[in-house]
């Protein structure tokens, strides 16, 4: 059986590359794949809780996130595609007019 | 409520539910009055109106009178009802009960503001037809009549003292609104708002009084503000003593003489009595019928009612009786000098109720007790009838209310004048008319008064007083009434007795103010008719107020009534003789002491003294302190706006850089601020 710390190791490794990707990479589309990155860092240390503490709660707690996830994922990329129609770009650089 | 209290040898008083419906039905109506004009903007016909306002208050006065037959009916020393409708304010150890007592005291008070009101509410249907000033004046003008007398009743009928007190406010403001009824005049307005301020200045006392009653009483295991709980504890406190503050010249007083000066306080507001008394004067801007209801027969009788509610209070503290007895007296004398000067009819009248409600203090003062009700209900009765007398003068005068331009008025409206005439002669003292009995018992009652210092001083400033009285109160008939025609030809043509309804509450009146008096004949004369129990009134009150028997002679009570006709006789043959006979006389007295009579015409500058003194500098400081300096500098200046541009200063200079447009730094600070608090957490 995998310890703990491996799978915490792990999530925690997905989790930062994730925000690292969400703060650096311009590209709207990579940031949302990163979002997600974190999203399933944090899914994959639940389920990992979850079966350490033979609570089956953290597991049916991912299948929510795993879904609400996946509403976000629809919104966000029909934004980057009206977004894309409109700027014919997908950097998030090119959308900074709401500021002082 | 608590066992102490129920231990206390309280009177027993008979339950009934009929006391509420006395002060309820004009409640009622001034309601349905309040609903319709403030809420459904809409105003009721003249007649609904009428039976509505008018029909009530008969109603009232009909079950006062059944109320009345009821307490009789019971025995001698055992008249009491009470009403308990519900428990208004109850905390803890303390509770004030929403009742109504009827006991011989509260029963002649009802009689008299449902009585009197009555006479004045049908006054007022031909009194107010003629006033276009509003179409919604006449339904308002209702209203607010109802709603005092609602309040009137409140504050003699109420059991205890927070019932009084809410009485006692309720009333104050029924005359802040109706003095300024016409507030579209500014000086309406202004006069009514000088009432309620003046007698605010009072309330506070009245106010500090029922503190330390009730405290004093609870400290001694009775928290109970329930006049018959009251009576029945107060001799366990009275005989405290307080150290008076520096300020108040040290000391150590009574504790009864301390709750007495500080209820009378109140009483000196409500009751227009030195130094408290001018508001009164100015409340003349009002409508005529409630000058003769609220400022006349009824509410500014409320502080001598008080005082005779708490006689225990005034009878275990000297102190404060006699500092009753004495303001009492020197306003009488003081507002009876003002009188007469004045040339307004009605301010005549007004100060004259100041010189009566002198003469009320003088009697509770004394410990006639009884003598006070006895001249408060014959006041009311006269007093009434010479406002309501003088209000058809006005009409007929077509709002002319300067005697200077009146005059030989006998002739066009006759009904007015003798009713007129019966009423001056009955406030003037003259035998047998009601003012006559109920000025001797004030007068015997302060020649009696040993425990009084200076009681043959006051009794002798009352002596002058009622001779000032006839003096004042004839020139006003005189001038008025008799003598030849001083306005303009074009009013002359005018002048007309005035409506039906205007007319019978004056022959009403009348025949009380002549009459009136029967109910408390001295019992000096009921002795040379064989008559037991004369003084039916001040039997009837014993229970309440305890029987004050003149220790005089009967020849000696003689000779001082004869004195008191006597001197009021020269004052009325001084009136003729000045007025009729010489009337070129007072002008030159008048030229030959004119420091003396710009004195007592402008009213002792008492006003300006308190402007000067008060007002002014008031208004100054709230001017420039508290509007400038507090209002507009610290609150709007520093506080409100001070921190919005504050806000603003730093926003607009710096922390706008923060809002990029930049999405990912946002999240940038977000996890930073993140990494910050788990970093805070574990470290």
């Amino acid at each position: 059986m995998v310890p703990l710390s491996h799978v915490i190791w792990l999530s925690a490794a997905l989790f930062t590359i994730g925000v690292i990707g969400a703060l650096t990479r311009r590209n709207l589309i990579v940031i949302l794949m990163s979002i997600e990155l974190m999203l399933n860092a944090v899914n994959l240390s639940l389920v990992g809780f979850a079966r350490v503490w033979g609570d089956l709660g953290g597991q049916v707690f991912v299948l929510m996130v795993i879904a609400v996830a996946a509403a976000e994922v629809a919104v966000g990329l029909g934004i980057v595609i009206s977004l894309f129609r409109n700027r014919d770009s997908v950097n998030v650089e090119d959308v900074s007019l709401l500021k002082w | 409520m608590v066992e102490a209290a129920r231990a206390l040898p309280t009177l027993a008083a008979t339950p009934s539910t009929l006391l509420r419906w006395i002060p309820l039905l004009p409640l009622i109506a001034a309601v349905v009055h309040g609903v319709m004009l403030g809420l459904l903007r809409r105003t009721l016909s003249r007649g609904a109106v009428i039976a509505l306002s008018v029909g009530s208050v008969i109603a009232s006065f009909l079950l006062s009178v059944v109320a009345f037959g009821q307490l009789i009916g019971l025995p001698e020393g055992q008249r009491a009802f009470v009403d308990d409708v519900y428990t208004w304010i109850g905390a803890g150890r303390f509770s004030a009960e929403m009742s109504f007592l009827l006991d011989p005291l509260s029963a002649v008070m009802i009689l008299v503001v449902t009585g009197v009101g009555s006479l004045i509410h049908v006054y007022s249907v031909g009194y107010m037809d003629d006033d276009h000033r509003d179409d919604k004046g006449f339904q308002r003008f209702f209203c607010y009549l109802n709603l005092f007398t609602f309040s009137m009743l409140m504050l003699v009928l109420g059991d205890n003292l927070l019932v009084l007190f809410l009485g006692w406010e309720g009333v104050g403001l029924c005359s802040y609104l109706l003095i300024g009824f016409w507030y579209m005049d500014k000086w309406n307005a202004y006069c009514g708002s000088k009432a309620f301020i003046v007698n605010r200045i009072g309330d506070f006392g009245f106010l500090l009084g029922i503190f330390l009653l009730f405290s004093s009483l609870a400290a001694a295991g009775h928290p109970t503000v329930a006049f018959r709980d009251i009576a029945a504890a107060f001799p366990r406190i009275a005989e405290q003593t307080v150290q008076m503050p520096d300020l108040l010249g040290g000391g150590e007083w009574k504790l009864a003489t301390l709750i007495g000066v500080l209820f009378f306080v109140g009483a000196m507001g409500k009751s227009a009595q030195i130094p408290l008394y001018v508001w009164l004067p100015d409340a003349m801007a009002g409508p005529t019928p409630v000058s003769a209801l609220i400022h006349a027969a009824t509410m500014v009788t409320a502080g001598v009612y008080m005082v005779c509610r708490l006689n225990f209070v005034y009878t275990a503290g000297p102190g404060a009786a006699a500092l009753v007895a004495w303001i009492g007296g020197v306003t009488a004398l003081f507002a009876a000098t003002i009188a007469i000067t004045q040339t307004d009819i009605k301010k005549v009248l007004a100060y004259s109720t100041v010189s009566q409600l002198g003469y009320m203090f003088v009697a509770a003062g004394c410990g006639a007790f009884s003598g006070a009700i006895f001249h408060l209900a014959t006041h009311a009765f006269f007093k009434a009838l010479l406002f309501l007398g003088a209000g058809s003068v006005i009409l007929a005068m077509h709002h002319e209310q300067d005697v200077d331009k009146m005059g030989g008025l006998r002739k066009a409206i006759p009904i007015t004048h003798w009713t007129f005439l019966v009423g001056v002669l009955a406030i003037s003292g003259i035998p047998f008319f009601s003012g006559f009995f109920s000025k001797d018992e004030i007068l015997l009652a302060a020649h009696g008064a040993e425990q009084i210092p200076g009681h043959e001083a006051l009794w002798a400033i009352g002596l002058f007083t009622a001779g000032l009285t006839a003096l004042y109160m004839f020139r006003l008939y005189f001038r008025t009434f008799h003598g030849s025609f001083r306005g303009t030809s074009e009013q002359l043509h005018h002048v007309h007795e005035p409506a039906q309804t205007v007319l019978v509450p004056l022959v009403v009146l009348a025949v009380l103010s002549a009459a009136g008096g029967l109910i408390g004949v001295p019992q000096v004369y009921g002795d040379i008719l064989g008559v037991k129990n004369a003084n039916s009134l001040a039997h009837f009150l014993a229970q309440v107020v305890g029987l004050h028997e003149a220790e005089v002679p009967q020849a000696e009570e003689l000779r001082l009534a004869a004195l008191a006709v006597l001197v009021a006789s020269i004052g009325i043959a001084l009136a003729w003789w000045l007025y009729v006979q010489a009337p070129s006389v007072p002008q030159r007295v008048r030229e030959s002491v004119g420091w003396a009579y710009r004195l007592l015409f402008g009213k002792y500058y008492v006003d300006e003294l308190y402007d000067m003194l008060f007002v002014n500098p008031l208004k100054w400081i709230s001017e420039n302190v508290f509007y400038k300096g507090v209002d507009a500098g610290l609150v709007d200046g520093v506080l409100v706006n001070g921190s919005a541009n504050a806000v603003q200063a730093v926003a607009a200079r710096a922390l706008k850089y923060l809002q990029s447009g930049f999405a990912q730094s946002y999240l940038f600070f977000m996890v930073a601020g993140a990494l910050a608090i788990v970093a805070w957490l574990v470290v």
